[in-house]
């Protein structure tokens, strides 16, 4: 990774292996025309990921570019209305675009200036990958098309406008279910029959490998700096660390560097829609098996046949099939406990952390800060709960109102 | 031996090449599909492929992936098509394999997947989406079967590594003329040629040509180089009238692969 090299690190462990495995779980189940590409990427990445000047590079871009260290605050009325465990938000909100995903696009657009190519391709749900994308490349002044499903091109108007407004064009996917799946599908396509001009950026830690390392270090800053900051205000490590968890991007960011640090207990949040019926959530982690979908062999929503499902959140960023395979593998292990968490909790968290702290989450985010408001109750005054907030709230402002049945604008 | 090995024996031994439609089963239905497969084998195909419909076919263009679509949208099964294969490859004097993701291998079971081709009288299969690194236990599943594991090589492919790919392969080498997707193309590279030749001047396995093979005069081009042609999408487009007219589409799918048959040797 960027800023420690694997080599050094104490959680070199947990993989991947030279397949690309955590434990059973990734891999490679691509078409043969991807193979190239791939290993020239791998190759690339552990290269840069040696390199002083690289590590330098995106770390100056990290403070002065994304607006690094993200800060971690004390939600303390938040905590005062639960009335137990402290809760602390790791603002990932604040970044430039407002999500985490920057610390993913900065990193992978310097690796397309090292591998020589002059373009990227990115999928996006939500849209804050397809922005973030966008303003990475037009840092770097490279060419970027996004692929969105019209279904999120629909729901995330906000963010469609900023990706144009930054130069790069977006392809409406109108195959499939319309979401995040059928945008990655559409961009791994185009990525086959492009690969030795154009970088595909994939923005979770999902895909063949290399991608899931390589999308899990560039995040893995957000976990790092947790335990620093931590330390630091509370003088001790969080009892518990909670993220939501779609294709778990966040997630494994924030909790890689934690992995080892074994008093700590981890939670992800999947997506629990509207029930626990196929097709009513988005939480293979749950409710799913494993299986293959998206070049990687990890949990996933599929039908007796293998056909992957259609799920449902009313978050973008979290309705996705599938999920990054070092999350089934933190989960094979007991590592990580994983849940999920109902529309309604979320959008109830939502407006509580609105009206206690004056923060309008992502409605992804919503479901982390929903489990650390159900599990701050139960726990003892004198223990602490980080949330990553991994997002702001303003893009999904039309689609609260909508759902809210309220009049937006 | 399985039944493709057997079909190039007898082809290299005629020195005539092979030419191997693909079609989707399920699209419009089942009983198309059972209809299309005779009217191929009759109108000069030496095997057929059929393409088992996947949700996310990451491999295909947009035309087979359409056609999978349509498919899923009726519900087709996997348990559905398979019967539907018992009951064609009797009548059929071509072999048959099917295109399959290995979602739905892993999903089904990779013995019990090979032990139902095996029943219905299929040959091998194709997982455009399994590597060799992700291969050797569906190699050894096939073996165990004398069922054909067709592997794919690619422009990107490196020479080193496409020998590696011959040794793990087994029917014949599917080489994939344009590094993409399926689909029709206007024209085919002409780096395409060395580098089928190079292969099969390395592997005792044939080598055949897919991907973007759409006209006569790309078989007219290819057919010397090669050892069979694969064409995917230039026939499934033309299911896609298949719905409204199954009488019409199946002559006109008949016709041009006659037109295609007729140029090949």
């Amino acid at each position: 990774m960027p800023t420690t090299p694997r080599a050094d690190s104490s959680c070199s462990a947990h993989g991947p292996d030279a397949a690309g495995r955590f434990g059973v779980f990734g891999g490679r189940y691509v078409p043969e025309t991807l193979i190239y590409a791939l290993d020239q990427l791998a190759e690339q990445y552990e290269a840069a990921s040696q390199d002083a000047s690289f590590r330098a590079e995106y770390e100056e871009l990290l403070k002065n570019y994304v607006g690094r260290p993200s800060p971690l605050y004390f939600a303390k009325r938040l905590t005062q209305h639960c009335g137990g465990a402290e809760i602390w938000l790791k603002r990932e909100d604040l970044n430039h675009t407002g999500a985490h995903k920057i610390n993913n696009t900065v990193g992978q657009a310097l690796l397309t200036l090292r591998m020589g190519k002059k373009r990227v391709i990115a999928e996006t749900g939500a849209g804050q990958h397809g922005v973030a994308t966008a303003t990475a490349c037009a840092h770097f002044g490279l060419e970027c098309v996004v692929f969105m499903g019209e279904e999120d091109i629909r729901r995330q108007a906000p963010n469609v406008f900023s990706m144009k407004l930054l130069g790069a064009e977006v392809r409406p996917v109108t195959s499939g279910s319309r979401t995040l799946r059928d945008a990655v599908n559409e961009a791994m396509r185009e990525w086959m029959s492009c690969v030795e001009s154009t970088h595909y950026i994939l923005g979770s830690v999902v895909g063949p490998h290399p991608f899931p390392m390589i999308v899990r270090d560039f995040q893995s800053v957000i976990g790092r700096e947790t335990i620093q900051q931590s330390r630091a205000q509370m003088g001790d490590l969080p009892n518990l660390v909670v993220a939501c968890v779609g294709g778990g991007s966040n997630a494994a960011g924030m909790f890689y560097p934690f992995v080892e640090l074994e008093n700590v207990s981890l939670v992800g949040v999947e997506a629990g829609g509207r029930g626990n019926q196929p097709g009513d959530h988005a939480s293979p982690l749950t409710y799913g098996q494993p299986g293959i979908l998206h070049g990687s062999f990890s949990y996933v929503m599929q039908d007796e046949d293998g056909q992957t499902c259609d799920v449902h959140s009313m978050s973008a960023g979290l309705d996705y099939p599938g999920v990054g395979p070092e999350h089934s593998y933190w989960k094979s292990t007991g590592r990580v406990t994983y849940t999920s968490c109902t529309d309604q909790d979320a959008m109830n968290a939502f407006d509580a952390l609105a009206r206690f702290e004056g923060i309008l989450p992502a409605l992804e985010s919503s479901h982390a800060v929903a489990e650390a408001i159900k599990l701050a109750k139960t726990r003892n005054r004198n223990e602490r709960i980080v949330v990553c907030l991994s997002g702001r709230g303003d893009k999904d402002a039309a689609e609260i109102a909508r759902l809210k049945g309220q009049s937006f604008g | 031996m399985s039944a493709i090995d057997d079909l190039f024996t007898r082809l290299r031994h005629q020195d005539r090449k092979a030419l191997m439609p693909f079609v989707t089963a399920g699209d419009p239905d089942l009983a198309f599909t059972a209809a299309v497969l005779k009217e191929l084998a009759a109108r000069g195909a030496s095997m057929c492929e059929v393409g088992i419909p996947y949700s996310d076919p990451i491999a295909d263009g947009p035309v087979i992936q359409a056609s999978y679509t349509r498919a899923l949208d009726k519900h087709v099964k996997l348990a559905s098509i398979l019967e539907t294969l018992g009951e064609v490859t009797p009548q059929l004097a071509t072999p048959v394999v099917t295109m399959v993701s290995y979602a739905i291998i892993y999903r089904h079971g990779l013995e019990k997947y090979a032990d139902a081709l095996v029943a219905q009288g299929v040959a091998g299969m194709i997982v455009p989406d399994l590597p060799i690194e992700e291969s050797p236990q569906l190699a050894k599943v096939c073996e165990a079967r004398d069922l054909s594991l067709i592997q794919l090589i690619t422009p990107t492919t490196p020479n080193n590594r496409a020998l590696r790919i011959t040794e793990t392969s087994s029917g014949f080498i599917y080489y994939v003329s344009v590094a993409g997707i399926t689909g029709e193309r206007a024209k085919l590279p002409t780096e395409l040629i060395e580098r089928v030749s190079w292969l099969r001047e390395n592997t005792p396995l044939p080598v055949c040509i897919g991907f973007g093979i759409s006209r006569p005069e790309h078989v007219r081009l290819l057919a010397p180089v090669a050892d069979g042609l694969i064409v995917g999408s230039a026939i499934v487009r033309r299911m896609e009238a298949a719905e409204k007219n199954p009488q019409a589409t199946l002559q006109e799918i008949g016709d041009y692969v006659s037109s295609l048959a007729a140029e090949l040797n």
